[in-house]
C-alpha cells in the first residue's frame, strides 16, 4: 500500500510526488502516456508567470505568485534553464492604452507592485523591432521563460530519488474509496492507497467523476503555436504579451530558452482532448497576429509548429478540493499557469493533506535544509552547455561528438539522457530531455542518428558511409 | 586550444572538398576542411544512385563513390580532413577565427580566409507550413536516405512524395529500394521539374507519375502518419491519399547561419546564401562562398566546379591582398520571373564566374524567352530562346561583364527582348 497515489505525471501531478516524496511519502505517480509531462505540459507557451492579471482573490493568484518565487529559486539549483527577461504587455489602439492603468492596479490588487506603464517611445527603444502601432506597454519586469520540459523531468528525478514509484503507460480505469484507502483499478492492474492526488489534466474531471464528483468539466482549449528559427532571437528582448480578453491571455510573441522564438497561442474550445493537430486557420491567425507585433518575424524560417490542449474549465479559478472522507484531492482544471504554479500547488496540497487528510508528513523543510535537487542537463541557451565546456570534453570526448548540428547536442547527453533515472520512450521524449532534432533541420541532417542511438543504444556505431 | 591554417573551409561535401583540392593545386600550404559529420563527402555519400560526376571528372559516379574520389583526392592533395568538428561561430577579436568542437576539444581555428561551403537542406513540413499532426512518418529526402541506406531502417508501407524535381526522383528510388510502394509525387507547380528520362523512367518502373497543380494542406494520423490532405489549386477540390509516409522533397534553404551570424557578410534576400562577387567573395574581406550555400541548390558536379572556381579565387586573394584595391561593385538584381541570380554582385569586370556563367532561378515557366542584363539604361546583354523553369538553372553566358561599369547604378537581369 502506497501512502498517496497522484494520477498524472504532468508539471502539478510531478511537483505534488516531488513534494510528497521528498517529505517522506511513499508515492506512486501514475500516468496513461508514456512518459511523464506528455500532454499539456509539453506543449505550452513555457511563460514564468508573475500572476499580474489573474483574477485577483483567486488560488490562482495567490499560487501563482508563490509559485514564481519557488520555481525561479529551484530553477537555480536544480540548473532548469530560466530567463527573468520580463514582460512588455504592448496597447495597439487608443481603446487597449486606456486599459493599460487598469491592468496596473489589477497586478497591485494581485500583491504585484513592479509592474509601470510606459510610453510608446520607451516600446520601440527597448523592442526597436516592434510594429509601428505600438502606443505603449505595461512593463511587467519579472514575467519570463521557462524550459516546459525540464521541470517536470527533475520534480519526477527527484521524487524517484526519494523512493518514489513511476507507472507509466498505465491509465486509471476506476476508484473505490474505502474506510483507510483507496482502491484504483488501472490498465495494469489494481493499485491501493491511503490518499489519492487527481492531477490528472485535461482528464480530471474524468477521474473526479469516479469519486461522484460533477463540478467542473474540462473544455479542451487548443493553442497553435510556432516557433521561429534561431536567427530570429535578436528580434526580441521581452515577452511581448496583448492586452488580455475573455478568452485568455491573447497572443504573444517570446523567446524560448532554447533561442528561438514562439508565436501563440490560439484559444480555440473544442470537445475532443486528443486534438492536438494545427489547422490552416490558427495558422493564418496567427500568421497575422505576427506580422503586426514584430514585422520582420514572418521573414524568418519556421522551425516548428504544434498545439497543445489547456485543461480549460466553466470555473474563473483551480478546481481544487478536499474530501477526507473518501481520502481524496482534486487538483484540476490547471491552465497555462500550471507551470509557474507547480510547486505552490504542491505545497498547498502537501499542508491540506496533512491536516485535513492527516497524512503523516514530515514538517516543511526550510529550502537550505532540503537535499541538493537533481542536476539537470543544461538545455538552456542561456546556460553553457557541454559543447562549450573544454574541461568536460576533455575528461569524456563524447560531450564534443556533436550528433544533432543544430542544437549541438552531443553522443555524451544523448547517452546520459538514455542512462537517467527517466530514461525517453520515443524521439520526442529524447528531443525534450536533450534537444536532439529540434533545431532548423528538423532531422534532415541528425534524425537517422539521433534514431539509431535511440533504438539500438547510445555506444552504437554511427554509419560513416553507404557500405557497398 | 587553438590552430591556425591559410585556408579553413567549411564543409567537406563537393563545393567544400574540391575548393581544398584547388587550393593545395595552387600551392597554398596550409588548407583544412571542417566538417560536423562522422565522413567527409556530404549529400552524395547517401544518394546511392548514379549520375555523379558528369560535369567535373568526365565520368558517371554513384553518389558513394562520387563522395569518395573527392575525399581521396582530397587527401592525396594534402589537404587537413577533419570530421566530427563542428563550426559554432565565429570567434570575437581581430582576423578570421571559426569556434570548433570536436571530440579533441574546444579550439579557434585561426584562418587568414575562411571559405563557407555548408551547402543546403530541404525545407520540412513546418517550414512548408503544413498544419495537422504531428505524426510519425514524415521525411525529408536527406533523412530518409540516410535511414534507409545508412542504417536499413523500416520505413513504411505507402508514400507521398511532396515535390517533382530532381531530388524528388531520388526520393522515389529511396523509397522504393526500401520496398515502399509511391501513391504518388505532389507539386503545386504546373509541371514536373527533372529530366524527362527521371519522370519517363519513374513512370515506367514504378507507375509513378506527378500530380502537379496540387498543394499539401495537412498531414491527418497519430501516433502515425495516414493520410495527407491535398487540394487542387485549379478548383479548389479536396482529396486525402491514405499513406503511412510522406517525403518532403527540395524547397532547398542555404544552411546560412554561420554567414548569418557575422555582421560583415551580406545575405542574399532571396537565395539566403552570402552574397558573392564572380571570384566568390563574399561583402567581408577574406571570406569566401561557394555552392549549394551559394545557389540552392545545383547538382553535385556544379558545386564542386564552383567550389574549385572559389578555390582558385582564394589562392589569388592570398597573393593579391595586400596589393589589390577592394571595390564594392554594383549588386545584380532580378525582375519578377527570377528568384535570383548567382553570382549576386559583380566586382571586377575580369573576374568571370564559375564555368563562365552566372545561373538564373526562374520562377516560373517558359520556352524561347528572351533575356536581357541592364546597366541603367543600357543593355549589355541579350539572348533568345532561352527555356524557364522552376528548381532548375537557367545559364547565361558572362562575356558582358566587360561592359560593367563598376562605379555605376546596379544591374538587372529579367525577361525582354
Amino acid at each position: 500500500m502506497y501512502d498517496v497515489a497522484v494520477i498524472g505525471a504532468g508539471v502539478v501531478g510531478a511537483a505534488i510526488a516531488r513534494e510528497l516524496a521528498v517529505r517522506g511519502a511513499d508515492v506512486v505517480l501514475v500516468d496513461a502516456e508514456d512518459d511523464v509531462g506528455n500532454a499539456t505540459s509539453k506543449a505550452n507557451t513555457a511563460i514564468l508567470h508573475t500572476g499580474f492579471d489573474a483574477k485577483p482573490g483567486t488560488l490562482e493568484s495567490r499560487l501563482v505568485a508563490r509559485g514564481h518565487t519557488l520555481l525561479s529559486a529551484y530553477a537555480r539549483r536544480a540548473g532548469i534553464p530560466l530567463e527573468p527577461l520580463g514582460a512588455l504587455l504592448v496597447a495597439w489602439d487608443d481603446e487597449q492604452l486606456a486599459a493599460l492603468p487598469g491592468l496596473r492596479e489589477k497586478a497591485e490588487h494581485n500583491g504585484y507592485r513592479s509592474a509601470r506603464v510606459i510610453g510608446a517611445s520607451e516600446v520601440r527603444a527597448r523592442e526597436p523591432h516592434v510594429g509601428a502601432h505600438a502606443l505603449g506597454a505595461l512593463e511587467v519586469p519579472d514575467e519570463g521563460i521557462v524550459c516546459p520540459w525540464t521541470p517536470t523531468l527533475a520534480f519526477v528525478t527527484e521524487a524517484k530519488r526519494h523512493g518514489a514509484t513511476v507507472l507509466l503507460s498505465t491509465r486509471v480505469r476506476g476508484a473505490e474509496p474505502r474506510a483507510d484507502h483507496v482502491e484504483l483499478a488501472t490498465t495494469a492492474g489494481g493499485v491501493r492507497a491511503r490518499e489519492v492526488v487527481n492531477a490528472a489534466g485535461l482528464g480530471s474531471d474524468t477521474v473526479h467523476r469516479m469519486f461522484g464528483h460533477a463540478t467542473f468539466t474540462v473544455t479542451p482549449r487548443r493553442g497553435q503555436l510556432i516557433v521561429f528559427d534561431k536567427l530570429a532571437r535578436r528580434l526580441i528582448n521581452h515577452v511581448i504579451l496583448p492586452v488580455p480578453t475573455a478568452m485568455g491571455k491573447g497572443v504573444l510573441v517570446a523567446p524560448t530558452v532554447y533561442g528561438n522564438v514562439m508565436l501563440g497561442p490560439t484559444a480555440e474550445n473544442l470537445d475532443d482532448k486528443r486534438a492536438t493537430e494545427s489547422t490552416e486557420e490558427g495558422l493564418a491567425q496567427l500568421r497575422a497576429k505576427g506580422a503586426h507585433i514584430i514585422p520582420e518575424l514572418l521573414g524568418e524560417e519556421v522551425t516548428t509548429i504544434y498545439a497543445g490542449l489547456r485543461a480549460a474549465t466553466e470555473h474563473d479559478d483551480y478546481q481544487v478540493s478536499f474530501h477526507p472522507d473518501q481520502h481524496y484531492t482534486c487538483v484540476g482544471g490547471i491552465r497555462s499557469t500550471g507551470l509557474t504554479s507547480g510547486m505552490a500547488i504542491a505545497e498547498h496540497v502537501a499542508a491540506q493533506l496533512g491536516q485535513r487528510h492527516g497524512l503523516d508528513l514530515g514538517e516543511a523543510p526550510a529550502p537550505d535544509g532540503l537535499p541538493e535537487p537533481p542536476r539537470m542537463p543544461p538545455i538552456g541557451q542561456a546556460q553553457s552547455r557541454p559543447y562549450q565546456q573544454p574541461e568536460r570534453i576533455a575528461a569524456d570526448p563524447s560531450y564534443g561528438q556533436v550528433v544533432c548540428f543544430c542544437e549541438r547536442v552531443s553522443r555524451g547527453e544523448i547517452r546520459d539522457a538514455l542512462c537517467s533515472d527517466l530514461p525517453p520512450a520515443t524521439a520526442d521524449g529524447l528531443r525534450r530531455r536533450t534537444r536532439a532534432g529540434m533545431g532548423r533541420c528538423q532531422g534532415f541532417f541528425c534524425g537517422a542518428a539521433v534514431r539509431r542511438l535511440l533504438d539500438d543504444g547510445p555506444d552504437a556505431p554511427l554509419t560513416a558511409e553507404v557500405d557497398q | 586550444m587553438n590552430d591556425t591554417t591559410d585556408v579553413a573551409i567549411v564543409g567537406g561535401g563537393p563545393s567544400g572538398l574540391a575548393a581544398a583540392i584547388a587550393l593545395r593545386n595552387a600551392g597554398v600550404a596550409r588548407v583544412s576542411v571542417v566538417d560536423r559529420e562522422s565522413a567527409m563527402g556530404g549529400i552524395p555519400r547517401h544518394c546511392a544512385h548514379p549520375g555523379y560526376g558528369i560535369r567535373d571528372l568526365h565520368r558517371v559516379l554513384s553518389g558513394p563513390g562520387y563522395a569518395r574520389h573527392y575525399v581521396q583526392a582530397a587527401r592525396r592533395a594534402g589537404v587537413h580532413l577533419r570530421t566530427e568538428s563542428t563550426v559554432t561561430g565565429w570567434a570575437p577579436g581581430a582576423g578570421l577565427g571559426l569556434e570548433v568542437t570536436s571530440p579533441g576539444g574546444r579550439e579557434v581555428l585561426h584562418a587568414d580566409a575562411v571559405l563557407l561551403a555548408s551547402g543546403a537542406r530541404e525545407r520540412n513540413r513546418s517550414a512548408r507550413w503544413v498544419p495537422g499532426d504531428r505524426g510519425a512518418g514524415v521525411y525529408t529526402t536527406g533523412q530518409l536516405q540516410q535511414e534507409v541506406y545508412f542504417y536499413r531502417r523500416p520505413i513504411g508501407r505507402r508514400a507521398l512524395v511532396v515535390g517533382a524535381e530532381h531530388v524528388s526522383y531520388s526520393a522515389v528510388a529511396t523509397l522504393r529500394h526500401a520496398g515502399v510502394s509511391v501513391v504518388g509525387l505532389v507539386t503545386e507547380l504546373s509541371r514536373q521539374q527533372s529530366y524527362a528520362v527521371f519522370h519517363l523512367g519513374a513512370a515506367a518502373a514504378f507507375g509513378v507519375r506527378p500530380m502537379t497543380g496540387v498543394r499539401v494542406r495537412a498531414l491527418h494520423g497519430k501516433p502515425r502518419l495516414s493520410g495527407v490532405e491535398l487540394e487542387r489549386l485549379d478548383d479548389g477540390r479536396r482529396v486525402v491519399v491514405d499513406c503511412d509516409t510522406v517525403v518532403f522533397t527540395g524547397d532547398w534553404i542555404a544552411d546560412n547561419e554561420l554567414a548569418r551570424l557575422h555582421d560583415g557578410i551580406d545575405v542574399a534576400s532571396a537565395a539566403l546564401g552570402p552574397v558573392v562577387d564572380t571570384s566568390g567573395a563574399t561583402s567581408m574581406p577574406g571570406v569566401f562562398a561557394a555552392g549549394n550555400l551559394c545557389h540552392p541548390v545545383e547538382q553535385a558536379d556544379i558545386a564542386a566546379l564552383s567550389g574549385r572556381h572559389a578555390g582558385q579565387a582564394v589562392a589569388r586573394w592570398l597573393v593579391e591582398r595586400d596589393t589589390r584595391v577592394a571595390q564594392a561593385g554594383v549588386p545584380i538584381e532580378t525582375d519578377a520571373s527570377l528568384e535570383w541570380v548567382h553570382p549576386g554582385r559583380v566586382r571586377s569586370t575580369g573576374d568571370l564566374p564559375a564555368r563562365g556563367r552566372f545561373i538564373l532561378r526562374p520562377n516560373r515557366f517558359a520556352a524561347f524567352t528572351a533575356l536581357r542584363v541592364t546597366q541603367g539604361e543600357r543593355t549589355l546583354w541579350h539572348g533568345r530562346g532561352r527555356r524557364l523553369t522552376p528548381t532548375r538553372p537557367t545559364l547565361i553566358p558572362a562575356g558582358w561583364l566587360r561592359a560593367v561599369d563598376l562605379n555605376g547604378p546596379a544591374l538587372r537581369i529579367g525577361v525582354g527582348d
